[in-house]
């Protein structure tokens, strides 16, 4: 069992259909959890330097940072195997990096230039890396938890072993696809596991009022899956253990709902200045909630890291994004001439058939 | 006919000649499967997958819940892996239940990704008016897809052209909105033995016009 959250939301689970699951899981080595506490270190760097040059106005359109949510993305991706797949909402950097896309291709992409992992087409909340299994990046709420069940379905249908990780926000579960796929993965019984990141806002809209059963799990039930809660998603063995055992689940044709409940410590996009919680409220979340911080703390416990480490990997890690941020800099904008070039792979010219 | 020349014909139904495109493309591909309502175990609503189900399993002949946008994603996204699904709309009407599916994930996924995917994925099912069933079931489509840069759309006015354009849009690597009428699934006509394709984007000319040109019984 986690420690327990100062949340408002009110409790009602019931442990006949889900679990709270913690650190009663294998701990993981510590030069692992040192190698993921530079990948949440490297998630939060880029991050801020995309909060930077969206406010340079170099990056524009959406921008949705994951600033406290780190450790879902960085103990998803230890948990599964490489050949897992992964799909998750337009807040997708993390997943990006954690999937093998370079720092200068994730902030490319959100500048609109070459070197960018899409080009420049889909910009930040369209990220995909095929190769490694990470299937995006996708902007419309609820709509990509179909497409999540059609992976699992595929692999299914392929006779192969893998499990398809489909996240999505609080503010996602009220929405008619995602229940749909739902159903149909526990009628199918496809090797999916359903994560809700509720950071208990929909946007700027608090949990109450978007979702009539705050206890996310209960829905498994309806779905004939199994529920599993983490009640502190900042605590990365925690969160590491937990999707561990979802992953299993669902590997042996059981699909799993989960709820991990985590912060973020910035508003739902730039553009929102989240007045819906008070500064003090903000400053207690990251004293006590930050995945980096926390983690860092229990590898200075078991002497595994000092604080010149710690300073050491951040430096490390900040030299890094800024060659990145420059290399994109540097990249051109495409070519308007190309603007056509991925509208179909196979163009049909009306009364000349094929170009 | 713009494939065959000498072929050998017999006379089919629509609808026998759509089962014989499904038929041939899910026994040539083992990635090609049909989902949708009613599709195996009530052999088909309009009877189009008669007796797929028997020949080719419950694997590769899918009933699915009433849940149009569920299916259609789940197909995009098996698409997006390499499958080729054919996903039928009992009435294109439904589909409008997937449009969010088919518009901003099969239409645009390949623009997004900068080529990463394709989703050869066909969506089809009956379109248009059919008799006294009030405005709900009644819609012609064919316009409104047509809009949507990513889709090819693909129309047909006899059995022989089904079956080659069924079968073109299957091996397509874009999605294709394949409408079929609900009037005409009765009406027969020649169709040749064997083999065959139709391309696609290629008009058929069944009748010149005296004034502008016109190409029947295609779109794309």
């Amino acid at each position: 069992m986690t420690s327990a959250v100062e949340t408002p939301m009110k409790n009602s689970h019931d442990d006949a259909g889900s679990r709270a699951a913690g650190s009663d899981g294998g701990r993981l080595a510590l030069p692992r959890l040192k190698k993921m506490l530079r990948e949440m270190l490297l998630i939060r760097r880029v991050e801020e330097r995309s909060a930077q040059l969206y406010q340079q106005r170099k990056i524009a359109g959406f921008l949705h940072l994951y600033i406290g949510q780190e450790a879902i993305a960085v103990g998803a991706n230890e948990a599964l195997r490489p050949t897992d797949h992964i799909i998750t909402t337009y807040r997708d950097h993390a997943f990006a990096l954690v999937r093998g896309i370079s720092a200068a291709a994730v902030l490319g992409e959100m500048m609109g230039r070459e070197i960018g992992c899409a080009k420049g087409r889909g910009g930040s909340m369209h990220m995909f890396n095929k190769a490694q299994n990470f299937h995006g990046g996708h902007g419309i709420i609820g709509a990509h938890c179909p497409l999540g069940a059609g992976f699992a379905f595929a692999s299914k249908y392929q006779g192969k072993k893998d499990v398809t990780v489909c996240l999505l926000g609080d503010g996602a579960v009220p929405n008619g696809a995602f229940h749909e796929a739902c159903n149909l993965a526990g009628v199918w019984s496809l090797p999916i596991v359903f994560i809700i990141e509720n950071n208990e806002y929909a946007m700027g809209t608090p949990l109450h009022k978007t979702n009539a059963v705050l206890d996310m799990t209960l829905r498994a039930q309806g779905y004939n899956m199994k529920g599993i809660l983490v009640e502190d998603g900042s605590d990365t063995q925690a969160v590491f253990d937990a999707i561990s055992d979802a992953a299993a689940t669902a590997r042996d044709f059981k699909p799993v709902l989960m709820e991990i409940r985590t912060n973020r410590f910035r508003g739902h996009s730039m553009s929102d200045p989240a007045k819906y919680r008070t500064k003090e409220q903000l400053e207690e979340l990251k004293k006590s909630k930050d995945p980096i911080s926390r983690l860092f703390t229990r590898l200075l416990e078991e002497g595994a890291m000092d604080d010149d480490d710690f300073k050491a990997m951040d430096e490390e890690v900040k030299a890094e994004v800024d060659a990145a941020a420059a290399e994109a800099e540097a990249s051109p904008q495409p070519d308007p001439s190309t603007v056509g070039d991925y509208v179909y792979s196979d163009p049909v010219i009306p009364g000349k058939g094929r170009r | 006919m713009t494939t065959q020349t000498q072929a050998a014909m017999r006379e089919l139904t629509i609808r026998d000649a759509l089962n014989e495109a499904l038929a041939e493309e899910l026994e040539r591909d083992p990635n090609v499967f049909l989902m949708g309502e009613e599709v195996g175990d009530y052999d088909g609503a309009y009877k189009v997958s008669r007796g797929l189900m028997d020949r080719f399993g419950a694997k590769r002949v899918i009933d699915t819940p009433i849940a149009e946008g569920g299916f259609a994603g789940v197909g995009i996204g098996a698409a997006m892996l390499g499958l080729r699904p054919v996903i039928e709309m009992m009435t294109f009407n439904f589909a409008l239940q997937a449009i969010d599916q088919i518009v901003n994930n099969a239409a645009k996924m390949r623009l997004m990704s900068a080529g990463e995917y394709n989703v050869p994925i066909v969506i089809r099912g009956p379109n248009g008016p059919a008799h006294m069933l009030s405005a709900q079931h009644s819609q012609a489509m064919e316009s409104l897809y047509a809009h949507w840069p990513g889709l090819v759309v693909v129309t047909f006015s006899n059995a022989a052209d089904a079956k080659g354009l069924l079968k073109s849009a299957i091996r397509h690597n874009d999605p294709v909105i394949f409408l079929e009428s609900e009037y005409n699934y009765g009406d027969k006509g020649m169709v040749p033995e064997g083999e065959y394709t139709i391309p696609l984007g290629v008009g058929d000319i069944k009748r010149p016009a005296r004034t502008s040109p016109s190409s029947l019984g295609r779109r794309w």
